[in-house]
């Protein structure tokens, strides 16, 4: 079995969110980047947990990124996967992040795709869904359990105010959230061996993009907090019904 | 050219959002000069004509039952069907689960740009521009789309309503249905519950409740404010609450009217997912707790002596 991990690089989650150039550019100044959470924690753990249950499984991990990616990639490879590949591009859009990711799919053959929800910073939730049209696959998005039984994949995905167990034939691709599997932390050995795993980079295809981030900004700073005495609550729910219209 | 919208529903029931969404669709029709139209997938029990008073004038209905189980290729070859023969340029959905795993898939195979997760019209200006929201929620993109045809997800609970009054069009539409790859095989729901994505009102407990034997302070309150719960990560990952109750940069992100958060510190990964909230509570007995910061109202006290007063509060102005 051969599996394919998607893995971007994004800002560490306590990093202070400012921008520079006008507004057009996130500030990178001072920030700390590291594998975004849903692609380390769960894609990747889970995707290892499945080599260790059968060793001959390939694994590997696909990147759409710029030199500066290449820390986290060596990271993650730290926690396990045979090798990478990075696919040598500044990031554009997703429909552009998305047609090189299937290129490298299509080429590799893979049984099983695997991205995370989404990314921290632009919060797309949507190369996964993407990448499985491009290659004409099944999709199941935000699965939070995922097992393999029989040639046949066995995925709990959350839905409004539930969840819902699919079952699907290999090949599909998987966005992957929180309940896959538990966090891990890299060791000695992991990251020594980490060094010696071949990180492959490859030239984009030629593709199109769909979109372009024309500014940012923050929400508005709030007025500051109205703090109602302890000894009188009966205030608070007053100013909610009757000030704020709450309730 | 029109503009479209795919209404969610859930046990044959619009959802709340797709109202939203339905309505958000029918001011970019306006403003472009055109129609919106509504598509919904699989049986439902509502009367949809009311769509009409949301601004749409036409629903195209495929009730094949086969499409109650989900598949999002399925889905979305029925979807790009319904584009062809609506001649719609500007697709919308509420940001919902079926949109995440669709809209995708769909952008792809219409080659038609995508903002997930917009929280404002497009501003049409200079181009296609859509406000959404990146950084878990602690900031906003402006989102130029480029391409001919156009897909928008529109977050739950950041468009307001216009309601207007019509009568729309019912009108079943011949999709060619493909057969189902994915097979959904159990669904659990929590029936019963306020949807927390579409709640007006979610009230929030964190650690500073200190076992999950207390959380009637938190579901008394949400029972009587007919408000949605919600909980803080660690409060998840400990088993005091369902984990589909966890909000923030790793869980859900909210924007309700009003977040009431009982002994929740406020770290900024908790912030990221809750502060679009609108009006926001702070009940926590450190004067220092960062929520605080982010907060529209607050007591300094302890979540055991002032929400039982609350409590009782809320219920008198409700027997009222
Ligand atoms: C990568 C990453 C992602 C994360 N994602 C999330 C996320 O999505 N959501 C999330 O919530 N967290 C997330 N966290 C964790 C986050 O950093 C905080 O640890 C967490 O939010 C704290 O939860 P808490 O406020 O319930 O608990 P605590 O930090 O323990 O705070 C408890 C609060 O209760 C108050 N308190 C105690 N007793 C009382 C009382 N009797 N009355 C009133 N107040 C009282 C205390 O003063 C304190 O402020 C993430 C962390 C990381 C590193
Ligand atoms: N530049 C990238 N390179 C590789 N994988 C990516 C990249 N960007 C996003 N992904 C994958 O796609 C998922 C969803 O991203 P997004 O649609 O941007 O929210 C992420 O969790 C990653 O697994």
């Amino acid at each position: 079995m051969k599996i394919l991990v998607c893995i971007s690089k994004t800002p560490d989650t306590t990093a202070k969110i400012a921008f520079a150039d006008n507004n057009t550019k996130f500030a990178t100044d001072g920030v700390q980047w590291i594998i975004n959470p849903y692609d380390e924690w769960y894609a990747l753990v889970r995707a290892i947990e499945l080599k260790e249950a059968d060793p001959s499984t390939i694994l590997h991990l696909v990147n759409v990124g710029a030199v500066d990616c290449e820390p986290i990639i060596r990271k993650a490879l730290a926690l396990g996967g045979d090798e990478a590949i990075r696919i040598n591009s500044e990031n554009t859009d997703s429909f552009y992040i998305a047609s090189q990711i299937a290129a490298v799919a299509k080429e590799g053959a893979y049984d099983l795709i695997f991205t995370g929800k989404e990314t921290i910073d632009y919060n797309g939730s949507s190369i996964g869904g993407m990448v499985a049209e491009l290659l004409d696959l099944p999709y199941i998005s935000h699965a939070f359990k995922f097992d393999l039984e029989a040639g046949n994949a066995l995925v709990v995905r959350e839905i409004e105010g539930g969840e819902e167990t699919n079952k699907v034939a290999l090949p599909v691709v998987v966005s992957c959230q929180k309940g896959m599997a538990e966090q891990r932390i890299p060791n000695m050995k992991g990251i020594m061996g980490a060094r010696s795993k071949p990180l492959k980079i490859t030239e984009p295809i030629a593709a199109d993009s769909l979109t372009t981030v024309g500014s940012f900004d923050l929400p508005p700073a709030k007025a500051g907090v109205k703090l109602v005495s302890p000894e009188n609550p009966e205030e608070l729910v007053r100013l909610l019904h009757e000030e704020a219209k709450a309730f | 050219m029109s503009v479209l919208v795919f209404l969610d529903q859930a046990d044959g029931h619009i959802t709340k959002s797709s109202f939203e969404a339905a309505n958000y669709a029918s001011k970019i029709a306006e403003q472009s000069g055109t129609t919106a139209e509504a598509i919904v997938l699989g049986t439902v029990a509502d009367d949809l004509s009311v769509l009409g008073n949301y601004g749409v004038k036409k629903v195209h209905t495929v009730s094949d039952p086969s499409l109650n189980n989900f598949d999002a290729q399925v889905i979305t070859n029925v979807l790009a069907q319904a584009v062809a023969a609506t001649g719609a340029d500007v697709i919308v959905f509420s940001n919902s689960a079926a949109a995440k795993a669709v809209a995708p898939r769909l952008s792809v195979k219409l080659k038609a740009g995508l903002v997930s997760g917009a929280v404002a019209l497009p501003d049409f200006s200079n181009g296609f521009v859509v406000k959404k929201t990146v950084f878990s929620g602690k900031a906003f993109a402006h989102i130029a789309v480029t391409s001919a045809k156009k897909i928008i997800t529109l977050n739950p609970n950041s468009f307001t309503i216009e309601m207007g009054s019509g009568i729309a069009e019912i009108m079943p539409f011949a999709a060619t249905i493909d057969t189902a790859k994915v097979t959904v095989t159990a669904v659990n729901k929590i029936t019963g519950e306020v949807s927390l994505s579409e709640a007006d009102i979610v009230i929030s407990g964190g650690r500073g409740l200190k076992g999950p034997e207390n959380w009637g302070l938190v579901t008394d309150l949400a029972k009587l404010l007919g408000a949605a719960t919600a909980c803080s990560r660690p409060v998840a990952d400990i088993d005091w609450r369902p984990h589909h109750e966890h909000v923030g940069q790793t869980g859900l992100a909210i924007a309700p009217n009003l977040y009431f958060a009982i002994g929740i510190s406020g770290a900024i990964q908790h912030l990221a997912g809750v502060n679009r909230s609108k009006v926001i509570v702070v009940i926590n007995k450190d004067p220092e707790a960062p929520f605080f910061k982010a907060a529209d109202y607050g007591i300094v006290g302890d979540a055991f002596e002032v929400m039982p007063k609350i409590i009782e509060a809320v219920k008198k102005l409700k027997q009222a």
